[in-house]
């Protein structure tokens, strides 16, 4: 029964590590920028478009017939050799294979550079405006975005490959001391659990540790006063919105091996992240990390075939399920402020 | 003390996060009488007033109108009961028309706290209109009863609201420092139209900085200091006691 | 502005409104689009878009759910067809009841919140019930393949009267072409009536109301719950009818009808057309649902025709831009067009032609500022 449950529960780390991130993100810009951000879903699937164009650059390959090699239908053959491995040697070669983690170098800049034309562009024309406002202006932003998106890769998903090293699964019951074959784990999906583990690290460590994210903390706890002492906020913000893009484009590159990214994956991330950040309290950071494991390892346990012969269909609706509770009894959320939005 | 009370605060507490916002409030205001509540900023009188109307709970004590007890019930319950409100920076309608701002509270009279009445239209409820016409004549607001009520000037929406609650007939009314910020000219006028209500035999409670308006209106004052009741009389025992002057007038003026 | 006056001037509006809606077939003909069958998804998604503004334009609480009861409505409808009879009043009866009953579940508990709150609860509970349809509710929905039609359906009330119809119909005329379309452009017409209606009430007021001051509300003693709740429930059940009609002119009902995106659509048409409005959701209704029609059907070969003056070169450049907003691109036009309605346009279409009016009219009235928008007319 121990190894039942504890399988369950690491079933749900990886899916709750990309709830937890999507999740940070919108915190983030909820508490800082005030916005309630319906497009944040989208930079998660640009993130992942991000993987899925790099892998196409680095497979460009040059295609020469060779007329000395006849194949067996007595056709020259054609001899593909990929661009990268030509210039770079070895190093291309692993460059092809570890294509996902290395396209985080191109969707770092790509995704800072978007978030922050977006908050330019658009979003910060709706720091005054309602939330009703808010929330149909980046509905309608997500929109465009899926649609270029479709416009440019179709419409089918576009699975992308675990490097060779990475792929198979870890016996974690045997590390950690059970007999062999109990509790066997896809290591990418280790993989996405530490990596998820470490943003989130990162992101705490920044806003702790740095006089940037202490603004910005104090600028979530008291907008208005911050102001007062000559910070320049606006300028702040319009970074952190950046670093929220970065932070979803990253979760959606990772996230590629696991789940072949289509256009509308964004959407359909969207209306689980908002549901975590509900759960864990509008605009507390702590709150959506654990809502969004939370609620990964709850799924996880909801699809197992015992739970749902108990319950049928639980799978489909218990993260949603636990969302309306918690707005009806707990409406601050696991771990909000008293206060903080709780009309 | 006058033996037909309507409006018992006793024992009232409030407490913020261990901050002591009234302590002891004990309370009585008479029928058809003008209470006022002054006191320095930040002396608990609005909190008070939040108690009264049902948007704080009490951390302890009891309030009670006519027999009712007023804790714990919701604000719509409590206007229900006759008890109407002035707030310090009005709550109106901003996207109505002054004519249907003050033909809603009309309407809650008639209709209680909820009625589904949509197949009857509204421009057939000429007995409402006319009443609200009248409320918006005596508070000399009857030629723009057409305009936006957002569009209305600061002083405009102050006596729009005023019209709203007057409108409800209510049994008490509480008025949340009705002058602030208006001109010497609308305050007298407001002065006036308030002492027109007295007439009529309207209980008022009364929150109020100037003390020209606390001593063209008030019947009895309590004086309200660090959220403990510290003086309470007929105006010129007010005005004459040292303790007033030391924690409120003296320092004020 | 006397008693009389008003009620002309909403009898009028009546009138036009019925005017225009049943003289489609001519009006629409030079835009290529009076043919009955896209007639009908006029008048059905004209329906929706009035009820889903008598909740968001009125009270202000923005739904991003109200494809659930498109659905429920859907089902209901298909299943009346299977179980009972081909006529369309018990399908249309029974889908209007179960959508309401459902948007009373729903609506009592999402109320509970406002604002962002609200928004999230409709939208986790349409997603509960689409994802609900495609799983464990498979005996009622049937799941991927849809609810459909079959030869096995008992259909007890067709046979205890002796009718073997195979197509909807009213009272044993199948609702069919034309027929189906003023079918559902009656229901359109009357529709707009009860919208009309409820929106010159006391208690439409109390909505305008409740979504300009809340808190006054309270102290002016209403009971906000049970108004903003009789709302939903409005909007439940129109949207329940406009599913119910889809049913009847295509018996077939899916989950798809349910997902987030079939509730985008209604927020976009109303924003489009102009929230608060009587007429403005129907035609934000009428314009997305035309050019969903026209543009669809677009594809390369009918651009290289249209853009054929231009020089070789600038034709092709010019086709390959326009193709990517155009057919399967069409998502991407309709989601710029709102952005820019949101932007610069919060009143949509029926802000713009009043902003026209106001200007084509400026000379004779100078110095006023811009009219606002009105709540609802």
């Amino acid at each position: 029964m121990f190894e039942v449950i504890l399988l369950q529960f690491i079933n749900g780390l990886d899916k709750g590590g990309a709830y937890a991130l999507i999740a940070l993100g919108l915190t983030l810009v909820f508490g800082t920028l005030g916005v309630v951000n319906f497009a944040h879903g989208a930079l998660f699937m640009l993130g992942a478009f991000c993987a899925v164009t790099f892998q196409k650059l680095i497979t460009l390959e040059t295609v020469t017939v060779d007329p000395s090699q006849l194949s067996p239908w007595g056709t020259p053959v054609e001899v593909r050799e990929p661009l990268v491995q030509a210039w770079l040697g070895d190093f291309g070669a692993v460059l092809v294979n570890y294509s996902v983690p290395f396209s985080l170098l191109l969707a770092i800049p790509v995704m800072l550079v978007i978030g922050i034309a977006m908050e330019r562009g658009l979003i910060k024309y709706f720091y005054k405006r309602p939330h009703a406002e808010q929330i149909l202006v980046t509905f309608g932003l997500a929109i465009v975005l899926q649609e270029i998106i479709k416009a440019s890769f179709g419409a089918n998903p576009i699975p992308q490959p675990v490097p060779t090293d990475l792929r198979g699964a870890a016996d974690i019951g045997v590390m950690l001391g059970l007999n062999p074959g109990i509790i066997t784990y896809p290591i990418w999906r280790l993989v996405y659990f530490l990596f998820s583990g470490v943003v989130i690290g990162a992101v705490f460590a920044f806003l702790r540790f740095t006089t940037f994210g202490m603004v910005v903390r104090a600028g979530m706890a008291d907008r208005e006063t911050v102001g007062l002492l000559g910070i320049n906020i606006d300028r702040r913000f319009t970074i952190m919105f950046g670093l929220a893009a970065v932070v979803a484009g990253m979760a959606g590159v990772m996230y590629t091996p696991l789940l072949p990214p289509n256009y509308h994956l964004g959407m359909d991330f969207l209306v689980l992240s908002f549901v975590v950040v509900v759960v864990g309290g509008m605009g507390s950071l702590p709150g959506a990390v654990a809502a969004g494991f939370l609620l990964g390892i709850l799924q996880s346990f909801a699809s197992m075939t015992q739970v749902k012969a108990l319950v049928p269909g639980i799978d489909q609706i218990i993260i949603y399920l636990v969302a309306v509770i918690i707005l009806l009894v707990r409406p601050r959320g696991l771990l909000g402020r008293r206060g903080v939005m709780e009309a | 003390m006058p033996d037909n009370v309507v409006l018992h605060v006793s024992d009232v507490h409030k407490n913020f996060a261990g901050l002591h916002a009234l302590s002891d409030i004990d309370l009585q205001v008479a029928e058809g009488q003008t209470h006022a509540i002054i006191g320095p900023n930040g002396a608990g009188k609005s909190t008070l007033l939040n108690v009264i109307v049902g948007r704080l709970a009490p951390s302890r004590g009891a309030v009670v109108f006519d027999g009712t007890v007023l804790t714990g019930r919701k604000p719509y319950e409590i206007n229900q009961i006759g008890i109407a409100r002035v707030f310090q920076t009005p709550e109106i309608f901003p996207d109505l028309t002054v004519l249907h701002n003050v033909m809603i509270p009309a309407l809650s009279r008639r209709d209680g706290a909820f009625r589904l009445n949509m197949m009857r239209t509204l421009d057939s409820e000429t007995a409402i209109r006319q009443e609200a016409e009248d409320v918006l004549a005596d508070v000399g607001l009857y030629e723009r009863r057409l305009a936006h009520a957002g569009a209305l000037s600061r002083g405009d929406k102050r006596r729009m609201e005023l019209a709203m609650c007057l409108i409800q007939k209510p049994r008490l009314l509480l008025l949340d420092e009705p002058t602030a910020g208006m001109s010497r000219h609308d305050t007298n006028t407001t002065i006036e139209l308030l002492k027109k209500i007295k007439s009529r035999g309207m209980t008022k409670v009364i929150i109020e900085h100037d003390m020209h308006v606390v001593f063209s209106l008030a019947d009895r004052i309590s004086v309200l200091a660090g959220g403990r009741i510290i003086a309470e009389g007929m105006p010129d025992e007010v005005r004459g006691d040292p303790r007033v002057r030391e924690a409120y007038l003296g320092g004020a003026h | 502005m006397n008693t009389i006056l008003v009620t002309r001037n909403d009898l009028l509006l009546l009138l036009g409104f019925t005017i225009a809606v049943l003289a489609m077939p001519i009006w629409l003909q030079p835009f290529g689009a009076a043919y009955p069958d896209l007639m009908q998804r006029f008048a059905i998604y004209g329906i929706f878009a009035i009820g889903f503004n008598i909740l968001f334009g009125l009270t202000g609480y923005l739904s991003f759910g109200h494809a659930a009861f498109f659905g429920v409505g859907s089902y209901a409808a298909v299943w009346s067809f299977k179980l009972l009879t081909m006529d369309a009043i018990p399908a249309l009866v029974f889908a209007v009841l179960i959508s309401g009953l459902f948007a009373l579940l729903i609506g009592y508990v999402s109320l509970k919140r406002s604002g962002i709150y609200f928004s999230i609860l409709t939208l986790a509970f349409a997603q509960m019930s689409y994802n609900l349809a495609y799983s464990v509710l498979t005996p009622i929905t049937n799941g991927e393949t849809g609810l459909q039609l079959t030869l096995a359906d008992p259909r007890h009330l067709d046979q205890a009267l002796g009718i073997s119809s195979r197509s909807p119909a009213l009272l044993g005329q199948p609702l069919l072409g034309y027929a189906g379309f003023y079918f559902c452009a009656g229901l359109l017409i009357v529709a707009f009536f009860i919208a009309q209606r409820i929106t010159g009430s006391p208690f439409g007021m109390m909505l305008r109301a409740i979504k300009s001051n809340q808190t006054r509300m309270h102290y002016t003693g209403f009971n906000t719950r049970p108004y903003t709740l009789a709302a939903f429930v409005i909007s439940g059940m129109y949207a329940g009818l406009a599913g119910a009609l889809l049913a009847i002119t295509d018996p077939l009902a899916g989950a798809e009808r349910m997902q987030w995106a079939a509730s985008g659509e209604v927020v976009l048409m109303t924003i489009l057309g102009g929230v608060g409005t009587l007429v403005g959701p129907v035609i934000g209704a009428w314009i997305i649902k035309y050019f969903e029609n026209i543009f669809s059907a677009f594809n390369e070969g009918i651009l290289h025709r249209t853009f054929d003056f231009l020089p070789d070169g600038l034709e092709d450049a010019v086709v390959l831009v326009t193709s990517k907003f155009v057919g399967e691109g069409w998502h991407l036009t309709l989601g710029l067009v709102f952005v820019l309605i949101v932007v610069f346009l919060p009143g949509g279409i029926m802000e713009g032609v009043r902003r026209l009016v106001h200007w084509a009219r400026r000379p004779a009235e100078p110095g006023r500022a811009s009219p606002r928008p009105q709540p609802a007319e």
